[in-house]
């Protein structure tokens, strides 16, 4: 396999990054480095999925995109405006749902929301709160206080907060942690519909199956660095191994004779064959029939196959393989 | 909204936020000052006010409704400036202040003027409920509006640094709670300083409050510890102290930006 391409800063086609983050650090006061020079692109309209444990540093890279941290170095631009020096222009685009669920427990969720857009400047638009939080299932909750709902619908409401001011860029930091099958769902319905009006979604997330699911791109962030950012598919076949294997209806000693040139190997005490490649070469150029003669030559050599089953390795082992190479 | 307008919107969305809390805690903000008053008017103005009778040649009960006014606006802005600030702090929902599009300057106009506001209501509200208990006579209206708008913004700013400073609800209250009451009691709002020997009449001169009650009162029956344009200038002294150090947190981000 060919080593991992470090491929930080990705030309995009023509059009400007919507955010673009330049060497940016972040030392705290305490002296920790939490950001090392981060360089990242962020494509309008697209979904990207940042990935990396606790700690890695995350939470720090939004929350200076949203001026909540300010910098130690570096430059962030949002629209072409500098986050800090232009701050109004930069903010008003943004919407962020943060990872805790911070909420004013005496409040009502349509004061709350309301509140919002308020903050953001925009005028009184009851008709799109409506929508907002009906989209967000918490429309019968609208004159609950926020302490009467559960951690669930508070969850809601805090993206409900992030939409008020219909921002074109959506942050949303570890939005299913500890959430329920239902409001995850519900989310990614309100992530699909607000990307296809063009909406740009920042997620952060650890679980991988995650960013599998939803995200156009994948960036991995470990200990304030980042460490490769690549499009999901390309991602896959680049670091997706896939693995054939096949089940033997009986032992075998070796690998039967006319097979050599395929790559096999023995294993489970002779009771499975099993074939390693790549997972873009059933698609390159006649590779998929490598496979073809594989079956042929199987078949020729009279292997006792009783079953057969590909597995294609998940964003969970690339991120393993990842950081265990950083280590 | 364009890229370096004022956000007026903000500063709106925050004032009748504050507001609507007040309309929420409607008994703790408004009854209970008027409670403390009556009792303060029953026992100082009825029943030790009928043995002093007058100061300076108005009834006592008359006297000392200037400074209760004061102790309750002092008392109210500083407390509400620094709840409305710390509470997003101490929950958390600060970040959707520090992360939407507004200058502190309008998160400061938003808390201050809300705070500056309810204490203003409350002030008039307890002048009303004295007159029920006692005359008031205000000579000098305009004057009188001045000083009341003048120290329910300065208290209510100074109020928000506290807010901003405190890392939890015990240094919040250390000022309202321990330090404005003596402050209060020892500047004049129960007696004029001349009933003082004249050691405790110079140490009185370094209470801010002094200065606030006694040209406050003068408004009102034209009598005055201190000539009414060194409380103004006290005033105008304190504001300008105040806004000081808030240039200087909005600055460098004091508690509020790591
Ligand atoms: N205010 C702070 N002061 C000091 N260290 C901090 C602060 N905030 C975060 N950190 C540290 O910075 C690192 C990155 O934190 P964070 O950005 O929250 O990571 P993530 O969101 O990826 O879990 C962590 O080690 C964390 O302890
Ligand atoms: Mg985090």
């Amino acid at each position: 396999m060919s080593p991992i391409q470090m491929s930080p800063i990705q030309p995009n086609s023509g059009k400007p990054p919507v955010v673009s983050i330049r060497n940016l650090t972040k030392v705290y006061g305490n002296g920790f480095k939490a950001l090392k020079g981060v360089d990242l692109d962020i494509r309008e309209g697209e979904i990207l999925a940042l990935l990396g444990p606790n700690g890695a540093g995350k939470t720090t890279m939004i929350s200076i995109v949203c001026g909540l941290v300010n910098p130690s170095g570096g430059q962030v631009t949002v629209g072409g405006h500098d986050v800090v020096r232009d701050f109004r222009a930069t903010r008003s685009m943004i919407g962020l749902v943060p990872q805790e669920l911070t909420t004013d427990q005496f409040e009502t969720v349509i004061n709350t929301v309301t509140f919002s857009r308020g903050l953001h400047g925009k005028g009184k638009n009851p008709a799109l709160i409506e929508q907002i939080l009906k989209d967000l299932s918490l429309w019968e909750k609208r004159d609950n206080m926020l302490r009467e709902l559960s951690g669930g619908m508070k969850r809601r409401v805090l993206i409900a907060k992030a939409l008020a001011h219909e921002p074109r860029i959506l942050f949303l930091d570890e939005p299913t942690a500890g959430v329920d099958v239902t409001l995850r769902r519900d989310m990614w319905q309100v992530v699909e519909k607000l990307r296809a009006t063009g909406v740009t979604i920042i997620l952060t997330t650890h679980y991988i199956e995650e960013a599998e699911e939803i995200a156009d791109r994948v960036g991995v962030i470990n200990a304030g660095e980042l460490l490769l950012i690549e499009d999901k598919t390309t991602l896959m076949k680049k670091l997706g191994a896939k693995q054939l294997r096949l089940e033997l209806t009986h032992p075998l000693e070796a690998v039967p004779p006319g097979l050599e040139s395929f790559d096999l190997k023995l294993v489970d005490d002779g009771n499975a064959l099993v074939h390693d490649y790549a997972s873009d070469e059933t698609h390159g150029n006649g590779q998929g029939s490598r496979i073809a003669a594989l079956m042929k030559a199987l078949s020729a050599a009279d292997v006792p196959i009783g079953d057969i089953s590909t597995h294609q390795s998940s964003l969970e082992d690339i991120f393993v393989k990842l950081i265990g190479e950083r280590a | 909204m364009s890229a370096n307008t004022f956000n007026f919107e903000a500063v709106k969305s925050i004032y009748f936020f504050e507001m609507a809390r007040m309309r929420r805690t409607l008994l703790q903000s408004v009854i209970s000052p008027v409670i403390t008053t009556s009792l303060y008017f029953i026992v100082f103005g009825t029943a030790i006010g009928s043995r002093i009778q007058e100061v300076g040649g108005v009834s006592y009960g008359s006297f000392i409704t200037p400074g209760l006014i004061m102790l309750t606006l002092l008392t109210q802005c500083i407390s509400n400036g620094s709840i409305g600030i710390y509470f997003p702090k101490f929950t958390g929902t600060i970040y959707e202040l520090l992360s939407a599009p507004v200058a502190m300057t309008e998160v400061l106009l938003g808390y201050v003027g809300a705070a500056a506001s309810k204490g203003l209501i409350i002030g008039l509200i307890i002048l009303a409920t004295a007159s029920f208990f006692v005359d008031i006579d205000i000579a000098h209206p305009f004057m009188m509006a001045l000083f009341l708008v003048l120290t329910a913004i300065t208290f209510s700013l100074f109020g928000f640094i506290i807010g901003i400073w405190a890392k939890n609800f015990e240094q919040l209250n250390i000022v309202p709670m321990l330090v404005v009451p003596p402050l209060t009691f020892l500047g004049g709002s129960f007696y004029s300083i001349d009933m003082l020997p004249p050691f405790w009449q110079a140490v009185s001169h370094f209470n801010p409050v002094l200065y606030l009650v006694s040209g406050f009162r003068w408004s009102f029956y034209e009598i005055a510890d201190v000539n009414p344009v060194v409380s103004l200038g006290m005033i105008g002294l304190f504001l300008v102290i105040c806004l000081s150090i808030l240039g200087w947190i909005f600055r460098t981000g004091y508690r509020l930006r790591s």
